[in-house]
């Protein structure tokens, strides 16, 4: 896994699922359908990967395509951090 | 017609059954309700006056500083057309004292410095039909009129939240404790949408004993409304939350759309009705129909934790339920 993929995941695990059933989360699994996020916890994702990574997050980009999966995730931070905004 | 009802059979139905719940099972003597002027409010109290008679009806006026002096003009008009006692307490002094202005503004703050006294402000969701993630915009205006507006982050979003959850939390005390000194029960006033949706604050207008039309769509409860002779402004009203200080309506806040067309998707999502068909209706493509039921479907996840009880670690069989 990527150093910014497991630092998501850390994250996500640390925050949203206390430490617990981790193991069920996969780089390809659905925060929204496995309810391990809501709209409130996307809000404090979104905060997250301002502020670690140093991106802004547009409103038109807060989409499942860039925010939903792991995977998805990390293309995303990665796109954004090379793009440099 | 999907929201056919038959208003008088309806009002017979609903005081027979508010009896039936006060009386036969709580066994309080009579009903309180909050009157807001809003037309779900003014409906359960005309309903209350109809199932109790009015001496055993107490109507509440539970402004503060930011709710709009219409709809409490409003609200008095309905308790005294109904012939309610009717009680009036400006809760300002207590949000005060509580901090919810504060709490709040240091919020609005942090997010607009410039934002002060005098300024106004309200919230507004983001429209995640258009298949974005949920945000909230912070929209603030100057008194000299100049609107300004910034996407909230999330600790600003629930700050700003909790802090006007006081307001209905405040509310709901003071409807107890009169219920507490006239052994009465507390109405509930949400409606069907409401209800689904979790258009409420829990414990705080979540709270109640009684909840007359919660199974009512929004369309019906204005049918209702007009049935029952209520004021022509309250009929005729669009919702609002009537929390925030810059008017603002509920489907700016909450729900994605005007309530017609929300109630017309609650209810064919409630009868299996395919997007597809959804979408003639509201004049839109069936991608978004899709997506306004996956909205509906997210709001219920949500609203679980706001209509939960108590879990308790193990179960005490001893102790049953009502409802």
């Amino acid at each position: 896994m990527s150093d910014a993929k497991d630092l998501i995941r850390t994250y996500i695990v640390d925050n949203f699922l206390m430490g617990r059933r981790g193991d069920n989360l996969t780089s390809e699994t659905s925060l929204l359908e496995k309810g391990i996020l809501d709209s409130t916890g996307f809000l404090e994702l979104i905060c997250f990967l301002e502020e670690r990574f140093g991106i802004t997050v547009a409103d038109e980009e807060m989409v499942p395509e860039n925010l939903d999966t792991l995977n998805a995730i990390d293309a995303y931070v990665r796109r954004k951090a090379a793009s440099g905004v | 017609m999907p929201f056919s009802l038959d208003c008088e059979q309806e009002v017979r139905r609903i005081t027979a059954r508010l009896l039936e719940l006060v009386v036969d099972q709580f066994h309080r003597r009579g009903v309180v309700v909050a009157i807001s002027g809003g037309v779900d409010s003014s409906v359960c109290a005309s309903l209350a006056c109809k199932a109790f008679g009015p001496a055993r009806v107490l109507a509440l006026l539970l402004p503060e500083k930011e709710s709009s002096p219409q709809s409490t003009e409003l609200g008095r008009r309905v308790a005294e057309q109904c012939g309610l006692p009717c009680i009036a307490q400006d809760i300002t002094p207590v949000l005060e004292a509580i901090g919810c202005y504060a709490i709040r503004d240091q919020a609005i703050r942090a997010v607009i410095s410039e934002y002060g006294p005098q300024w106004k402000n309200k919230v507004v969701i983001s429209r995640g039909l258009e298949g974005r993630v949920h945000f909230f915009t912070l929209v603030v205006q100057a008194p000299d009129g100049r609107v300004l507006e910034k996407r909230l982050p999330h600790r600003e979003y629930l700050q700003i939240v909790a802090a006007q959850n006081y307001k209905q939390r405040i509310r709901k005390a003071i409807e107890y404790f009169h219920a507490d000194r006239l052994h009465y029960a507390v109405l509930g006033t949400p409606n069907r949408l409401e209800y689904d949706q979790g258009f409420f604050v829990k414990n705080g207008d979540g709270s109640a004993d009684v909840k007359p039309i919660a199974h009512l769509y929004k369309t019906q409860v204005y049918a209702l409304a007009r049935h029952l002779g209520l004021p022509e402004e309250i009929c005729a009203s669009q919702p609002t939350s009537d929390t925030y200080s810059l008017s603002q309506s509920q489907d700016e806040f909450f729900f994605a759309l005007p309530y017609d067309k929300m109630d017309l998707a609650l209810w064919a999502h409630n009868h299996q009705i395919p997007a597809a068909t959804l979408a003639e209706r509201l004049g839109t493509e069936a991608e978004q129909a899709a997506l306004i039921y996956r909205d509906i479907d997210a709001k219920r996840r949500s609203a679980r934790y706001l209509h939960a009880r108590p879990l308790l670690v193990s179960p005490v069989p001893e102790i049953q339920f009502l409802g």
